[in-house]
């Protein structure tokens, strides 16, 4: 594969991982935390961690949209499936993620409900167009990479005038949730963030300017390829030896300071700032989160059911919460790959490949137990 | 003699309907024109409930698969010979040679006659090329929107081959594991033509039947310890089940595995692994570490194993995990795909 290889490439990886190795300081620490969970999921999958220093911590954050989807907001959705017949769409991890009354999206379709897994809006307008006679709800989720494509959608429909889609939005904002990991009083230890790759794609590389020059701590733009990753990981520890923190983007073939300015304007002219939302996790983080504009509140499934948002505590037993703060390791939680696997998730951050759980169960856990007895072979 | 049923079958632009399978003279008219016709052999021709078989030496091997497939028809093959593929090959993995199918066929009400046509021809051309009849089968038809189409049930018989002993449970530490060609096709051809995703790659199905290259590899390499066609979950579930029967664990070099460039490509677009996705013509081979040059010299002289590798080791490990050296040069599991990524691929 042209142009993805090259991302790829092992040699070129065991060079930059002796660079890294050479230019940390054997006497610190460094915790740097991977916001997204693209860069999780990549981190995992090319086993990145055996080719860096022990010095380093990567600490998984919470950019996981799947992962920071509280439980009561799902159950939304399945209320609106299961009570108001609606058909819902929505993205594949999302049906997975376990909800109350020991139900998820996928359960409730088990019971009769019309759910549809969908890879774009575009996908469910499609269904709203098929169905004229039923009402048809996208559950729209995900951070700012999601939310120009839900805009475009709610737009054609109301440019079509089809009036039997809706939305039940849960967009939501990065860096709201870096404030919010920064401002925690008591919360983890950080000093650097991988910065989003598509997230800034769209926003740009000036958003974070305020974590590097009111918080002190480095970002780095990085790509979802792994050398993208080990190249940003080099750039963070370069400006802690320095002293430095800036922000700085490894991502320069897709990234600009200002970001995808059409994108921007079209998610503005659809949405507006929630006043606060409830993260899992984070907690209820003020202006974190979009909803629809009062022009396009015909399109919002809150309103039109009358669904409203109903907070939900998390499973007793589940860290999701402190490890989508960066405060723990999957394994760190009593119930991971016990009662909590990919096949039976408790916590969300065990549905999405994007998950820390979800990655470190099918990648890395052959870290944790005692290292493998290799026998002789011919 | 006059035929009961005068009006013949219309295959160009006729339906299933219930009466297909009721019973009735419309029922015997789709066997006799069609199933009869197209599958016909000495053993169906005998007309009964079932298939009297002569007797044979050895132990024999017994394995049913139902197929569901959608869509029915796809690059590289159909429902119908996939379903004769698919059963020969679980039959020639134990270790056998197989010798007759049995075929259970449940259609959905509207099929189009002409769709099942090309279906049972396609199924009789795999069992003729194969050289294993399907000597007995059933037919109903269920009301609309009760089934998709059609889904077809095979059963094979084989007889076991002398001094070999395959099964999942038979791999040692220092065994090799080889693959007999890249992996994903069959799944990547499926999901290239599904309506809601159809994307424009020349990937074709892998589905064969693996008889032949398995009656090579155990000539070449009898003391061969398990033989699996790594279909739904890919190689991945296969080398766990395989890890997890014999007790051993698995190390992979992600380099040596042979995956098609628009194979990973599609992959890489839809977000999968190929070593999740379903094959239906690549046998995996574990084999003793010394026998392993010899087992990919046959396999590779088979049509079928060209492309054969040999790609990873077992080793002792108790917890009887497959882990993979990265190409990135890092290690990671390859562990059983969560979910169901790709249903009714077989």
């Amino acid at each position: 594969m042209k142009y993805i290889d090259d991302f790829r490439d092992g040699e070129l990886a065991c060079a930059l991982g002796a660079a890294i190795h050479a230019e940390v300081r054997p006497e610190r620490e460094y915790r740097l935390m991977e916001f997204c969970g693209g860069h999780t999921h990549a981190i995992s999958r090319y086993g990145i961690a055996d080719l860096l220093p022990p010095q380093l911590r990567l600490i998984h954050g919470p950019g996981c949209p799947v992962c920071v989807l509280p439980i009561g907001r799902i159950d939304q959705a399945i209320r609106l499936a299961l009570e108001h017949r609606a058909i819902l769409c929505s993205y594949g991890d999302t049906l997975r993620v376990p909800a109350s009354d020991k139900l998820s999206l996928l359960r409730a379709k088990g019971r009769g409900a019309d759910v549809r897994m969908v890879y774009s809006p575009l996908d469910a307008l499609q269904v709203a167009r098929a169905n004229p006679g039923r009402e048809v709800v996208f559950l729209a989720i995900g951070f700012e990479t999601t939310t120009p494509p839900t805009a475009v959608a709610v737009k054609q429909a109301q440019a079509e005038g089809l009036r039997n889609f809706s939305l039940l939005c849960n967009h939501v904002l990065t860096p709201a949730a870096m404030h919010a990991i920064l401002a925690a009083p008591g919360g983890v230890q950080l000093d650097g963030f991988v910065g989003p790759a598509h997230v800034s794609t769209v926003i740009g590389s000036a958003p974070y300017e305020p974590f590097a020059r009111d918080y002190r701590k480095p970002v780095v733009i990085a790509g979802f390829e792994p050398l993208d990753v080990m190249r940003a990981i080099q750039m963070l520890i370069r400006q802690i030896n320095d002293g430095r923190a800036e922000v700085e983007n490894e991502f320069t073939r897709a990234v600009t300071p200002e970001g995808n300015l059409k994108a921007q304007a079209l998610v503005a002219e659809v949405f507006e700032l929630r006043n606060d939302f409830e993260w899992r996790g984070l907690g209820t983080v003020p202006a974190s989160a979009l909803k629809l504009r009062a022009e396009f509140t015909a399109f919002d499934a809150e309103a039109r059911f009358g669904v409203p948002y109903a907070a939900v505590p998390d499973h007793k037993a589940c860290e999701c919460a402190a490890i989508l703060r960066g405060e723990k390791r999957p394994e760190e939680c009593r119930i991971f790959g016990t009662a909590c696997t990919p096949d039976n998730p408790v916590g969300s951050c065990m549905v999405s490949s994007e998950g820390a759980c979800a990655a470190h169960y099918t990648y890395g856990r052959f870290r944790e137990a005692a290292p493998v007895t290799t026998t002789t072979s011919a | 003699m006059k035929s009961a049923h005068s009006r013949p079958l219309d295959l160009m632009n006729g339906h299933v309907d219930l009466s297909h399978g009721a019973g009735g003279r419309a029922m015997a008219q789709l066997i006799e024109d069609l199933f009869a016709r197209e599958l016909g052999n000495e053993f169906l021709a005998q007309g009964d409930d079932g298939a009297r078989l002569p007797a044979c030496a050895g132990a024999l091997v017994m394995a049913t698969d139902a197929h569901v497939v959608s869509p029915l028809f796809f690059p590289g093959g159909d429902i119908g010979c996939l379903s004769v593929h698919g059963t020969i090959n679980d039959v020639a993995v134990m270790g056998a040679r197989p010798l007759y199918l049995a075929a259970s066929f449940v259609l959905e009400e509207g099929l189009p006659l002409a769709d099942l046509a090309r279906i049972v021809s396609s199924m009789a051309a795999a069992a003729r090329e194969a050289g294993v009849p399907v000597v007995t089968g059933d037919t109903k038809v269920v009301e609309r929107g009760k089934a998709d189409g059609v889904f077809i049930t095979t059963t094979g018989v084989g007889v076991c081959l002398d001094g070999v002993d395959v099964s999942g449970a038979n791999a040692r530490p220092g065994d090799a594991v080889l693959i007999s060609g890249p992996l994903g096709d069959h799944g990547m051809a499926i999901m290239s033509v599904r309506e809601n995703l159809a994307f424009d790659a020349p990937i074709v199905s892998d589905t064969a039947a693996l008889h032949g290259i398995v009656a090579a590899l155990l000539a070449a390499v009898p003391d061969t310890r398990v033989l699996r066609d790594p279909t739904r979950g890919g190689l991945a579930a296969t080398l766990n089940e395989i890890a997890h029967q014999s007790g051993v664990g698995i190390v992979l070099d992600e380099a040596a595995i042979p995956v098609r460039p628009a194979v990973a490509a599609a992959c890489e677009l839809l977000g999968l692994d190929p070593l999740d996705i379903a094959n239906e013509g690549r046998l995996i081979v574990v084999c003793p570490a010394s026998s392993a040059d010899r087992a990919l010299a046959a396999l590779r002289a088979h049509p079928l194993g060209r492309d054969a590798a040999r790609i990873g080791d077992v080793i002792a490990d108790d917890r009887h995990f497959v882990q993979m050296k990265t190409r990135f040069g890092g290690r990671r599991m390859v562990d059983w795909l969560a979910g169901d990524a790709l249903p009714r691929i077989c």
